[in-house]
C-alpha cells in the first residue's frame, strides 16, 4: 500500500536574521490511507510547522516528502500550489472564510482554481452545504453564522476537491464543548467514510477519538501510539 | 492547472470592489478628473487651433497679402477747416511692377475694399463692397453658389454686375429670387449675377465642431466699373468729421504657382514696395508664414498641455497604486487563504491587477463621457469654440488605463510574492 504521507528525515529550520531556530529536527513519519492521526505537543514544539509542511505550504529544510508516493520535496512554487488545489483540504482553528463571499462562493473558492465550469462547482457547493447542515444559509456572508457553522463551511470547502489529505490546525480551538463535539462528529464521519485525516490538537479528550497519537516534543517526534492493532 | 475564465475573474473583482464602495468611488473620482481634463483641454486647445488654421487656410497658403496702411500724417490735426486730401497707400504702378518682376506669379487680385449702404427696393444694409477682379473667386476660395462670379467681359465693359455673399441674399432679397434684381450701392444700381457662399466646401471643418462664424454678407463687383463711376476718391467719415481720402487699391492679393515660391516672391514684393513708398504706408502678410507660426505655436501648447495631462494621469495612478496597497494589506489573510486553497502566485496578480483594471476602465468611461460633455458647455456658455476628437478620446483612455495598470501592478505582485503562512497568520 502506497503512504499518503512519508517524511523522511524532516528538517525545517527557520532563520530570522543571524538567529535559526530549528522547528524540525529529522522528523520520520509514515500515514497509511483512511488513517486518523492526531498531532499533540507542548506550544512551540514544531506541530503547526509540520501540519503546514504536510500541506506543502512550506519548503522543507533538508529530508523528503512523499505524498501519495510522489516526491514534492523540490517542487516549485506554482506546482505545490497546484499540490494544494487537487490533493489537500485545510482546516484551521480561526475557520478562514473569506468575508465578502457568502457561504457557498466560500466553498466553491478551491473549484474556481481548478477552473471547475461554474455549474458544477454551484452544484458540488449546494451539495456539501446540505450534507453540513446549511441549507437554510447558503446565501449568507460569515459573519452573519455562528462559529460552529462557520467551522462547517470551512469542512465543506476542505472537501470539495474531493482531497487525499485532510488537514485541521485545532479545529474545535475557537469552539465550546458542546459545539466542538459536533465538529469532532463530523470529521469522525469522514474518517469512516475514508478520508485520511491529520489534526492537531492540544485537548487529551479530542484525541481519543483518533487512532492514532503523534507526540511532538522540541521538534521530534517522541512517540507514536495506536489504538488498538497498529494499522500497516 | 487550468486558467480562470476572464469573465469569472471580473465577476469576482466586482464583488470585491462592492465591498469597499466609497473607496472604490474616490479611486475612480481621480481617474475621471483625469480623462475628463485631458478630453476637455485637448478639444479646447483643438478647437482653438482649428480656428487660426481655418482664418489662415481661408487667406491661402500660396497667396501674398499687401494692404494699404494709413499712417497719421503730422500737422494735419493744426487746421481743422483745412480738408487735406489724405493719399496713401498701394498703387496701380505697384500692382503693374510686381506683375511684370515678381517670380513665378500665378495671378495678381487688386482690391478695393469699401463701405457702403446697399438697398433692395426699401430694404437697406450697411456692407462692405469689395471691387475687384474674376480671380478673386479663386483666391479666396469662395463656393459659388448660384449664376456667376465677375468675368473678364464684366472687366473690359465696365459692367454694372455684382455677386453678393449668401447671407446677404438672405437678408436683403429674402421672398425674392437675387439673380437678376437690381441692387443700388450708393446710389448706383447693379444687377446681381451670382450668389457666393462661405469657404469652399473642402475647406469646410470636418464633423464635431461645434461653433461655426462668418458668414459672407459682401458685395462683390468689377473693379473697372467701380473706377468708372467713382474714381480713386472717397470720403472716409471718422469721429472729427469727413476726411477725403485717395486710395488706388486697398489690397493685392498674389498668388504664387508653388508654395516653394512663396519666400522669393515675398522678398521681390518687398523689393519693389521699398524703392516705390517713402513711407511704410503698407503692410504684408505672408499666410504661409503664419501657419508655420501657427504650427509652431499649436507645438508649444501640445507640449504643455501634454505635461499637464500626464501628471493627471500620473496623480491619478498614484491614486489607484495607493488604494490598491490598502486594500492589499487589508485582505493579507483572504490571500493567504486563496493561496492555501490553490490559488497560484499569478492567480493572486491577475485578481488584484482585475480589480485596477475595472476601477480604471468604469473611471475612464465616465471620464470620457465628462470630457464629451464639458466641451459642449463650453462651447455653449462661453461661446468659446472646441473641436472633439477621436484622438484625443482614445489617448486620454489608453494612457489612463495603462498608467493605472502599470501602477497597479506593484500591489498586486506585492500580493501574489506573500509568504502563504504568514498571511494566513495575518490578523
Ligand atoms: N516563520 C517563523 N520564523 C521563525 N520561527 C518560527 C516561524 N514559525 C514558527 N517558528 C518557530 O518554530 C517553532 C514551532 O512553531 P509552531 O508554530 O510549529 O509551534 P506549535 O507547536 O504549532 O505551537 P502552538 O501549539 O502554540 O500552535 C516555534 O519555536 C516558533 O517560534
Ligand atoms: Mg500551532
Amino acid at each position: 500500500m502506497v503512504p499518503i504521507v512519508e517524511l523522511k528525515n524532516a528538517v525545517k529550520e527557520y532563520e530570522n536574521g543571524p538567529l535559526r531556530v530549528r522547528a524540525l529536527r529529522g522528523v520520520d513519519l509514515r500515514i497509511d490511507p483512511g488513517e486518523y492521526a492526531v498531532i499533540m505537543g507542548a506550544s512551540g514544539c514544531g506541530k503547526s510547522t509540520l501540519l503546514n509542511l504536510l500541506g506543502c505550504l512550506d519548503h522543507l529544510s533538508e529530508g523528503d516528502y512523499l505524498l501519495g508516493g510522489d516526491n514534492i520535496s523540490k517542487l516549485s512554487d506554482d506546482e505545490l500550489s497546484e499540490i494544494r488545489s487537487r490533493r489537500i483540504g485545510f482546516i484551521f482553528q480561526s475557520y478562514n472564510l473569506i468575508p465578502q463571499l457568502n457561504i457557498l462562493e466560500n466553498i466553491e473558492v478551491p473549484l474556481f482554481y481548478q477552473g471547475i465550469p461554474e455549474r458544477e462547482a454551484r452544484e458540488r457547493a449546494i451539495e456539501l452545504a446540505e450534507r453540513m447542515g446549511l441549507s437554510e444559509r447558503l446565501k449568507h456572508k460569515p459573519m452573519e453564522l455562528s462559529g460552529g457553522q462557520q467551522q462547517r463551511v470551512a469542512i465543506a470547502r476542505s472537501l470539495v476537491t474531493d482531497p487525499i489529505l485532510m488537514l485541521a490546525d485545532e479545529p474545535t480551538g475557537n469552539l465550546d464543548s458542546k459545539t466542538g463535539h459536533e465538529i469532532l462528529e463530523l470529521i469522525d464521519d469522514l474518517n469512516a467514510e475514508g478520508k485520511t485525516i491529520v489534526m492537531v490538537t492540544h485537548d487529551d479528550e479530542v484525541a481519543h477519538r483518533a487512532q492514532r497519537v503523534v507526540r511532538v516534543f522540541d521538534g521530534e517526534i517522541v512517540s507514536n501510539e495506536w489504538k488498538g492493532a497498529p494499522k500497516q | 492547472m487550468k486558467s480562470m475564465r476572464p469573465e469569472r475573474m471580473v465577476k469576482l473583482a466586482v464583488k470585491n470592489l462592492s465591498q469597499y464602495k466609497l473607496r472604490a468611488g474616490l479611486t475612480m473620482l481621480g481617474i475621471i478628473f483625469g480623462v475628463c481634463s485631458v478630453v476637455a483641454m485637448l478639444s479646447v486647445g483643438e478647437g482653438a487651433n482649428r480656428e487660426i488654421q481655418e482664418k489662415i487656410q481661408r487667406m491661402g497658403s500660396q497667396n501674398i497679402l499687401i494692404k494699404s496702411v494709413k499712417i497719421p500724417q503730422e500737422g494735419s490735426g493744426g487746421g481743422s477747416n483745412f480738408r487735406a486730401i489724405a493719399s496713401y497707400g498701394l498703387k496701380y504702378e505697384d500692382a503693374e511692377q510686381m506683375s511684370r518682376f515678381v517670380p513665378n506669379l500665378a495671378a495678381s487680385t487688386p482690391m478695393k475694399v469699401l463701405h457702403f449702404d446697399t438697398r433692395f427696393k426699401e430694404r437697406r444694409l450697411q456692407t462692405d463692397v469689395i471691387a475687384t477682379t474674376p480671380w478673386y473667386l479663386r483666391v479666396q476660395r469662395y463656393r459659388l453658389m448660384r449664376g456667376r462670379f465677375l468675368t473678364n467681359t464684366d472687366m473690359n465693359f465696365g459692367s454694372p454686375v455684382c455677386v453678393i455673399g449668401s447671407r446677404l441674399a438672405r437678408i436683403l432679397f429674402s421672398g425674392f429670387d437675387p439673380i437678376g434684381q437690381s441692387l443700388i450701392i450708393d446710389k448706383d444700381a447693379y444687377t446681381v449675377v451670382g450668389i457666393v457662399g462661405d469657404i469652399a466646401q473642402g475647406e469646410l471643418p470636418s464633423a464635431g465642431e461645434l461653433w461655426l462664424d462668418g458668414e459672407n454678407q459682401n458685395v462683390y463687383i468689377p473693379l473697372r466699373t467701380y473706377l468708372q463711376k467713382r474714381g480713386d476718391l472717397f470720403i472716409q467719415w471718422n469721429e472729427g468729421g469727413s476726411v477725403l481720402e485717395q486710395i488706388e487699391l486697398h489690397e493685392l492679393i498674389l498668388t504664387v504657382d508653388k508654395q516653394e515660391h512663396v519666400v522669393r516672391a515675398v522678398d521681390a514684393v518687398r523689393r519693389i514696395l521699398q524703392k516705390n513708398h517713402s513711407k511704410e504706408d503698407y503692410s504684408i502678410i505672408v499666410p504661409l508664414e503664419l501657419i508655420r507660426q501657427a504650427r509652431e505655436t499649436r507645438r508649444l501648447f501640445n507640449i504643455v498641455l501634454g505635461s499637464i495631462a500626464a501628471i493627471s494621469l500620473i496623480v491619478g495612478g498614484i491614486g489607484i497604486m495607493n488604494i490598491m496597497l490598502a486594500t492589499v494589506s487589508e485582505r493579507t489573510r483572504e490571500i493567504g487563504i486563496r493561496r492555501a486553497l490553490g490559488a497560484r502566485r499569478r492567480d493572486i496578480v491577475l485578481q488584484f491587477l482585475m480589480e485596477t483594471l475595472i476601477l480604471s476602465i468604469s473611471g475612464g468611461v465616465i471620464g470620457l463621457v465628462l470630457g464629451a460633455v464639458i466641451p459642449l458647455a463650453i462651447s455653449y456658455f462661453a461661446n468659446v469654440r472646441t473641436a472633439l476628437t477621436v484622438p484625443a478620446f482614445v489617448v486620454a483612455f489608453t494612457v489612463s488605463v495603462s498608467v493605472s495598470v502599470v501602477f497597479g501592478i506593484y500591489p498586486a505582485r506585492r500580493a501574489a510574492m506573500m509568504d502563504p503562512i504568514e498571511a494566513l497568520r495575518h490578523e
